[in-house]
């Protein structure tokens, strides 16, 4: 148990590392010249040169990164070239804003798809089954854009149940409800294919539960059968729920950009995109490293968990 | 009063649907058990012995079989006419059921000693303090060494024998007053069969429960049994005293099974001359 | 000289044969794979025939009829904010939203078999190391990674199908890269080379087709998540951009006027898109389902 979350440290270092150096690598694909660009097309060569040198573009690609990953390690992430203020300084209120979202995504996602998975599979190949099972199939392949504006549609602007974007009422902020009734719509939004994916995925570990050895052995014991689903079925499947429930958030780690865009999240998606469209490199960069720095981590943590909760990793008594 | 029959199984049958139609898997099968008894039902696979085993305890799971007809007397009452509840009362506490897999039949997730102790507090009305004691009594019945210890450990920290025996200190935990054991030492090493042969003739002797032990195995029917009952094709072919079934059978399906037993034997005997 | 019996790779491949038209059949009795295959080739076929089946020129538009909803006279879907046909441009939009979807599928499902075959099959300990390093890249959620790489190289239809194929190559190197591992450890491998087979030989006609099958299986649900991750670079701003009428850009054009009230420019493109890749998916299925050996018996479950 020890050597294997040790291995698994080890290995989420290297791949940090590899991450880093991916997404400098990825800038650098950027076409053209970013200082001619800056300084515009009248800029004379030695301008050019001069102001290169000034930023360190003229250093060996090496030295660059680990001049960058440095200062990313002691939490200075460069300077926003639209906004004149530290990276670090705008990204790091939008994260809590963005785990809130990915928060209540993740709850309706389990609250909604597990027990839906339950159920149908214990009703295997009723219309229920067949029925839940066709629908999450549909859910699983849902643009989230087109769900988020749909959503907005039907529940905002139409029945008028919710607002239509922000997480706070701009002119009152109210605290926690008000953030509360501004998460419902993007959170649900966001919440469809993942709950579409672990309903089909408990299903399959529900039946498979089912069909387990050890259940005919309870039954043959006198255990009723809401024991039988609801302690023991329910305790075997939990490690691959865990499991799937953790690559759901790495999906909407990386769907966040559209739901936060959709509704105007204040987080780290919606400035990743306004980043992206006015060219903001330092921010970008500081931007795709944390939601990728976020997923190795959510990953790391669903891995121990996983293991934690089978029992069968541990080793002979 | 006390010379009725334990079980007393008339006329049983029990269908399967299936996309060839139906399959009578037990089809009229008749025996009983006195209390105390051990009735060995022998056949080859497909002879619809486990059938009969699930049948009693009413396992069968409802989506393509049916029990089609007959009478399963225990202590004088129907169990084809109780109730689900009346039957889970039943099970693990009155009937109990030993399965041939031993490997899977426990939940891997829980430790030995938690199983132990939720059939118990199901069946029992006691604290959980009252209940890991009998948890150990149990474990020390069915002589796992360490017992103490194993009672915290997970199935699979277990060997294939020692998970065997807990499920058998499982089945007993009650105290019952039949175990069914449907191949339980089918999946085992020969001198763990053994071993758990003679355990369960002394969970006979000392505790009195009858057995009902299914198996294809005319070796274990002969170390075990009293009396036997040999099953082809979900019917009883030939039943009776062990002794008498082994010495002169007269069903020529029973002579051409132990046909096969008793050449093996010479066979060995022969070698080891 | 050859002889009576028929060789073991000449073997295989007749065997091959009668596999995929088992697989075939099985996939024709799908109902609902079949439904899918009819439903994308349509799509395919109105995207080609654009020219002659749409009613308007989807890059023209008349202001003072903008924004009508579907069922109008003349516009069977409506009209767009800037007035126009939206059923054209959904038609021309095929074009572009199925090509920036299918192109990079395809094109990095080739390179995908020829890194993931040669680490696989040759590979070893190099091999492996190959794969470790495109690890890097599953560190990624996927959206994000093309979303990453397509912002960097900039707008357009073809930066948009480069970034989409950069991000697929590693997904499906490692499917073709763990079936060829699999694949070259089995026993008609070595009978090949013992047969006398080249390398090359064996990698094109004993393993290719063995490792084709799940490569293939994968791609078609992979193109299911493509055609909304495409349409979803261009909602963005980072794919193909205004006034191309692809599915994506009239999501995102629609999303202005929908908080006006006028929801049927942006939902109508985004349930074109949400169609296809539900076509993509359930045609994944059937295929997969066809090429189990199991299912293809025909015996029901």
């Amino acid at each position: 148990m020890v050597g294997f979350l040790v291995r698994r440290l080890l290995s989420t270092v290297l791949v940090l590392i590899g991450v880093s150096i991916l997404v400098f690598l990825i800038m650098q694909l950027v076409p053209g010249d970013p200082v001619r660009s800056m300084l515009g097309q009248a800029a004379t060569a030695e301008r050019v040169t001069e102001v290169r040198h000034q930023l360190g573009l003229d250093r060996p690609l090496i030295v660059q990164y680990l001049d960058w990953i440095l200062g990313v390690l002691h939490g200075d992430l460069g300077q926003s070239l639209t906004l004149s203020q530290p990276v670090s300084s705008i990204l790091f209120p939008k994260l809590g804003n963005t785990m809130i979202l990915a928060g209540g995504s993740l709850l309706i996602c389990l609250v909604i798809g597990v027990p839906l998975g339950m159920v149908a599979a214990r009703r295997q190949y009723s219309v229920v089954d067949r029925g839940s099972m066709f629908v999450a199939l549909g859910g699983a392949s849902v643009p989230v854009y087109w769900a988020g504006l749909v959503i907005i549609n039907i529940f905002a602007l139409k029945l008028g149940w919710f607002p239509t974007s922000g997480m706070y009422d701009t002119r009152n902020p109210g605290g926690f409800e008000d953030v509360l009734v501004h998460l419902v719509l993007p959170s649900v939004a966001a919440a469809v294919v993942p709950t579409a994916v672990v309903a089909r995925m408990a299903r399959g570990s529900m039946v498979e539960a089912l069909h387990a050895d050890h259940v005919q052995m309870l039954r043959a014991s006198g255990v009723p059968e809401r024991l039988v689903i609801w302690k023991h079925t329910l305790r075997n499947i939990l490690p691959p729920v865990v499991n799937i429930v953790g690559l759901q958030a790495g999906y909407l780690l990386g769907g966040v950009i559209f739901v936060e865009v959709v509704f105007n999240w204040p987080g780290l998606g919606g400035q990743l995109y306004t980043s992206i469209t006015a060219g903001d490199m330092p921010m970008i960069q500081a931007g795709v490293l944390f939601i990728a720095l976020v997923f190795v981590v959510v990953n790391l943590v669903t891995d121990v968990a996983v293991a934690l909760l089978d029992p069968r990793t541990r080793k002979e008594a | 009063m006390t010379n009725d029959p334990l079980l007393k199984v008339t006329g049983l049958r029990t269908h399967f649907s299936s996309e060839h139609g139906t399959v009578k898997a037990v089809d009229g099968v008749d025996f009983q058990i006195e209390r105390g008894g051990i009735l060995g039902v022998v056949g080859e696979s497909g002879s619809g012995k486990s059938v009969t085993g699930l049948s009693i305890l009413r396992l069968l799971g409802s989506r393509n079989a049916t029990i089609a007809g007959g009478q399963i007397l225990f202590h004088g009452e129907d169990l084809l006419t109780k109730s689900d509840r009346e039957m889970r009362e039943i099970r693990g506490k009155k009937i109990s059921m030993v399965f041939q897999n031993a490997m899977t039949a426990l939940d891997p997730f829980f430790r030995v000693g938690d199983q132990l102790v939720e059939v118990i507090r199901l069946h029992q009305r006691v604290g959980k303090r009252e209940a890991k004691l009998k948890a150990l009594e149990a474990m020390e019945l069915v002589r796992i060494p360490e017992a103490s210890r194993r009672l915290s450990s997970y199935p699979h920290q277990l060997s294939g024998g020692q998970r065997q025996r807990v499920m058998i200190a499982l089945a007993l935990s009650c105290g019952p007053d039949l175990l069914i054991a449907d191949e339980p030492t089918t999946a085992l090493d020969a001198t763990v069969q053994k071993q758990i042969i003679d355990l369960l003739a002394e969970v006979n002797r000392e505790l009195g429960t009858a057995i009902l032990m299914i198996t294809h195995d005319f070796g274990v029917v002969a170390r075990l049994c009293r009396t036997v009952a040999v099953m082809y094709a979900g019917k009883i072919v030939e039943s009776g005293e062990v002794a008498r079934v082994l010495e002169k059978p007269e069903d020529p399906y029973t002579q051409k099974l132990l046909g096969s037993v008793l050449r093996m034997r010479s066979e060995v005997r022969r070698v080891s001359a | 000289m050859t002889t009576a019996t028929l060789t073991q790779p000449a073997a295989t491949a007749w065997r091959r044969r009668s596999q995929f038209r088992l697989a075939t059949r099985a996939l024709a009795r799908d109902k609902v794979a079949v439904g899918a295959l009819v439903v994308l080739t349509l799509v395919v076929l109105v995207a080609i025939f654009a020219p002659l089946i749409s009613p308007y020129d989807p890059l023209v538009g008349d202001p003072t009829i903008r924004l009508l909803p579907p069922g109008t006279p003349g516009h069977l879907l409506g009209l767009d904010g800037q007035g126009r046909d939206i059923l054209s441009r959904l038609i021309w939009g095929g074009r572009y939203s199925l090509s920036v979807a299918i192109v990079p599928v395809l094109c990095a499902g080739v390179v995908a078999l020829v890194l993931g075959m040669v680490a696989g099959y040759f590979g070893g300990r190099w091999g492996e190391l190959v794969m470790r390093v495109l690890d890097v890249v599953f560190a990624f959620p996927i959206v994000l990674f093309a979303i990453a790489i397509a912002a960097v190289l900039g707008p357009g239809l073809v930066n948009s199908m480069l970034a989409i194929g950069i991000t697929l190559v590693p997904y499906m190197a490692r499917v073709v890269y763990t079936a060829t591992v699999q694949e070259s450890g089995k026993d008609y491998v070595e009978a090949a080379r013992a047969a006398g087979l080249t390398e090359v030989e064996i990698l094109g006609k004993q393993l290719l087709p063995n490792v084709l099958s799940p490569l293939v299986v994968y791609a078609t649900t992979l193109a299911g998540l493509v055609i909304v991750l495409a349409a979803g670079l261009s909602f963005l701003g980072v794919g193909i951009t205004p006034p191309a009428p692809d599915w994506g850009v009239m999501t995102s054009d629609g999303r202005q006027v929908l908080l006006e009230g006028y929801a049927h420019v942006a939902t109508i493109p985004g349930l074109m898109i949400f169609i296809v890749a539900i076509a993509f998916n359930l045609l994944g299925d059937g295929i997969r389902d066809a090429l189990d050996p199991h299912k293809q018996t025909g015996s029901r479950n």
